[in-house]
């Protein structure tokens, strides 16, 4: 059992776990994965790694509750325990002086995009992060990702706070302007990842993206996360979570995200009769 | 000499329709008259060569005849001496291959049927509150980290804490157990015997650390210098091969790992009672002849799906599926379309697979497994409506643990080099056993080489 030491609700339905589990801690780098597991009849489930303490042993989770584990998860508080939480899995995004990268993350991912900023920082690169939200009510992090960036654009898609717009559009514009761009990072749903690089393919601009497939074990021994990329068949969890966002087969991956819509709505509709929930 | 008793006392098994239709266990075990009658037959010969046919030595006449003088703590002792999974290679080890392959009996077509004898005692020990653990050896004082919890892991930490040395087991995975938990199905191997006998494994002293991924957690070369004195791989070989054919991505195709894990440890069978869902439609196709192909099928049947068919490139003779298991399949409502090979996937708009497209095949010449070679027929493609397929090619080792240990030779196929007797890795100080360095084999042939592997361990920390 892996206890919650922390939790914070950083929107309603967008919440953050600081989870005892030492181990992990230990050797987490930004870009790797967790695998958690809620109970002992649970689903596995991926989460990002947010943020770790490898003094106090602890690793920072950030998820949003979208289905029955999500639901699940959110119903917990400090002082409880998640059954299972195994990692760091994956391979730790690549950080090298690329002299400016940009940094677009999408909702809940803003958390996950934190850690890749502040390592692409220390590395000597400048760092310009864009964050894109719903709405006013749903930003979070501001502060955070504002410390480890040189600029922060954020944006709304209703223009509630900061620019109107998604993300691809202070995107367009600062790989048309003078400074040349070193590689760009984007994390966030798929569809914004999808469209993050194809706003960068014209420019050529190398754009990394973390992929969130369905998961597992979450080591390489299912396969249910293979994905296609160049023309070659990928586990997102032991080759990735990263991968060069200009050759990922984005239908494929998103047709492969769907395979359990039916039964995880099934899940979930059981799930909140049971519990009374909305 | 008394008169040879040829006749072999069966096994009751659950009827195939009703069974087909449940995830409870198939063969039902002998009961005390059953196993009595069996245990019987046994002419106790003096050169016992059902016990060179055992992997691990169990002393089978001896059990057997405790068995029989009504002596159950004696047969359980002597069993489990050399054996520490005893009701798990009851269920799942090749015997006619092994020990009912060199019984004396077997010239006369009836082997004893050791098998089922070793099941019936170590499912006795766990009706009977006994005392059968071992006296452990004084405590050496030295460490022993062991990586994977399956047959090879659990039977290493076994033979090393019954030894005196102090065990740690690191396990990837929520539960331990291996492919005994996440692919051998429950009615099969039911999971309360496997987690009885890593209790049992538990009970002699050993830790066993869950939700390790080693080679993230930790590497080998750091529980060296923190202060292992030995190390034993015992990882498995679970990475799924593919095709490799169009449209293997398609929604709906699973390699053999994924169904099986889904299915048995996440227990996707009691959806939505669990959280993990599977989906078996109305004409699920496994592509393999081996024994986790028949395993997916039978799976795939007790799931509600509609036809299911083992799509096998070789014909039946060289299936390398047991012949029990094979009948088992068909009994149960399996449809085998032999000398069959996929070349491609069909799906839909929305990604999801429809069909197969198949050739026709014919055996040539033996290739270097000794098999006849498949050969394609020409113009003989043919398409199969399908809506779920299971790869189930085999598995190869996960090179996690290999490519993050600095020293440890592996081979082209991605398995360590390991030597047969001792077990003894190219890097001092670790050993590896099973299919980590055999490639996809038995849990039997596993547990042999971690008993090699644990004794040349317990010989060397002891500096012999």
């Amino acid at each position: 059992m892996y206890q919650i030491l922390t939790r914070e609700d950083l929107t309603p339905e967008i919440h953050l776990f600081e989870i005892d589990a030492p181990g992990v801690a230990r050797k987490a780098q930004a870009g790797q994965f967790i695998v958690i597991r809620v109970d002992e009849k649970g689903e596995r489930i991926p989460l990002t790694i947010a943020d770790w303490n490898r003094e106090k042993g602890t690793v920072t989770v950030v998820f949003m509750e979208v289905g029955k584990t999500t639901r699940k998860l959110a119903t917990l508080k400090a002082g409880e325990s998640v059954a299972s939480f195994a990692g760091p899995l994956g391979v730790p995004t690549h950080i090298e002086n690329f002299g400016t990268v940009v940094c677009v993350a999408g909702g809940f991912a803003i958390a996950t995009i934190v850690p890749i900023a502040r390592a692409m920082r220390a590395a000597g690169n400048k760092v310009i992060s864009i964050m894109g939200f719903r709405s006013k009510e749903l930003v979070f992090w501001e502060d955070r990702l504002r410390s480890v960036s040189d600029e922060l654009i954020v944006t709304t898609d209703d223009g509630s706070y900061g620019r109107k717009g998604v993300v691809t559009v202070p995107l367009k514009e600062l790989l048309e302007g003078d400074g040349k761009i070193g590689r760009v990072v984007a994390i966030g749903p798929t569809v914004m990842m999808k469209f993050s690089s194809l706003t960068t393919q014209p420019f050529g601009v190398k754009t990394i993206v973390s992929l969130n497939p369905i998961m597992v074990d979450g080591t390489g021994m299912c396969g249910v996360c293979r994905v296609s990329v160049g023309g070659v068949t990928k586990f997102t969890c032991v080759d990735g979570p990263d991968f060069d966002g200009h050759q990922v087969d984005w239908d494929e991956l998103m047709a492969r995200q769907r395979i359990y819509l039916d039964e995880e709505k099934r899940s979930l509709e059981l799930w909140q009769q049971s519990h009374g929930r909305r | 000499m008394p008169q040879l008793d040829l006749n072999r006392v069966s096994m009751p098994k659950q009827k195939p329709k009703a069974r087909a239709k449940n995830f409870n266990e198939v063969a039902l075990g002998y009961n005390e008259k059953h196993a009595l009658a069996e245990a019987t037959r046994c002419i106790q010969c003096k050169k016992r060569n059902c016990v060179e046919g055992c992997p691990v030595g169990v002393d089978i006449p001896e059990f057997i005849l405790a068995l029989r003088e009504g002596n159950m703590p004696e047969a359980v002792k002597v069993l489990k001496s050399k054996n520490a999974l005893p009701g798990i290679c009851g269920r799942v080890c090749p015997q006619e291959t092994q020990c009912e392959e060199t019984c004396s009996l077997a010239k006369k077509g009836a082997p004893i049927a050791i098998g089922r004898l070793e099941r019936y005692v170590a499912d006795w020990e766990l009706n009977h509150q006994t005392d059968s653990n071992p006296e452990l050896a004084p405590a050496t004082g030295k460490r022993v980290a062991v990586v994977g919890s399956g047959p090879a892991g659990l039977t290493a930490a076994a033979d090393l804490a019954k030894r005196g040395h102090e065990v740690t087991v690191y396990e990837a995975l929520h539960i331990a157990g291996g492919v005994l938990m996440y692919g051998i199905p429950e009615f099969r191997m039911p999971k309360h015997i496997v987690q009885a006998e890593v209790d049992y494994v538990k009970s002699l002293g050993v830790e066993i650390k869950l939700d390790s991924v080693m080679g993230k957690i930790s590497t080998v070369d750091e529980l060296l210098e923190e202060g292992y004195d030995a190390v034993f791989l015992g990882t498995g070989a679970g990475l799924p091969m593919f095709l490799n054919i169009p449209g293997e991505n398609y929604n709906g195709i699973y390699s053999a790992n994924e169904f099986l894990t889904r299915t048995n440890l996440m227990k996707a069978y009691l959806f939505p009672e669990y959280d993990t869902p599977i989906k078996a439609g109305r004409n699920v196709a496994v592509i393999g002849g081996g024994n986790v192909a028949m395993d997916a099928a039978r799976c795939a049947l007790r799931l509600g799906a509609g036809k299911v068919y083992i799509v096998y490139r070789r014909s039946r003779a060289e299936m390398p599926a047991r012949a029990e298991e094979v009948e088992n399949a068909e009994e149960e409502g399996v449809i085998f379309k032999l000398l069959t090979n996929p070349v491609r996937f069909l799906g839909d708009d929305q990604g999801w697979v429809t069909a197969m497209e198949c050739v026709e095949m014919e055996l040539g010449e033996p290739d270097e497994s000794g098999r006849r070679r498949p050969v394609t027929k020409k113009g003989s493609e043919f398409t199969m409506e399908v809506d779920t397929v299971v790869v189930a090619l085999g598995t190869t080792p996960n090179p996690l643990v290999p490519t993050t240990t600095k020293g440890l030779d592996t081979t082209k196929k991605g398995t360590v080099v390991a030597d047969e007797e001792t077990g003894k890795t190219t890097k001092p100080g670790v050993w590896a056993g099973g299919d980590v360095v055999t490639g996809s084999a038995t849990v039997i042939s596993a547990m042999g080489a971690a008993k090699r592997a644990a004794a040349s361990i317990d010989a060397y920390l002891r500096g012999q």
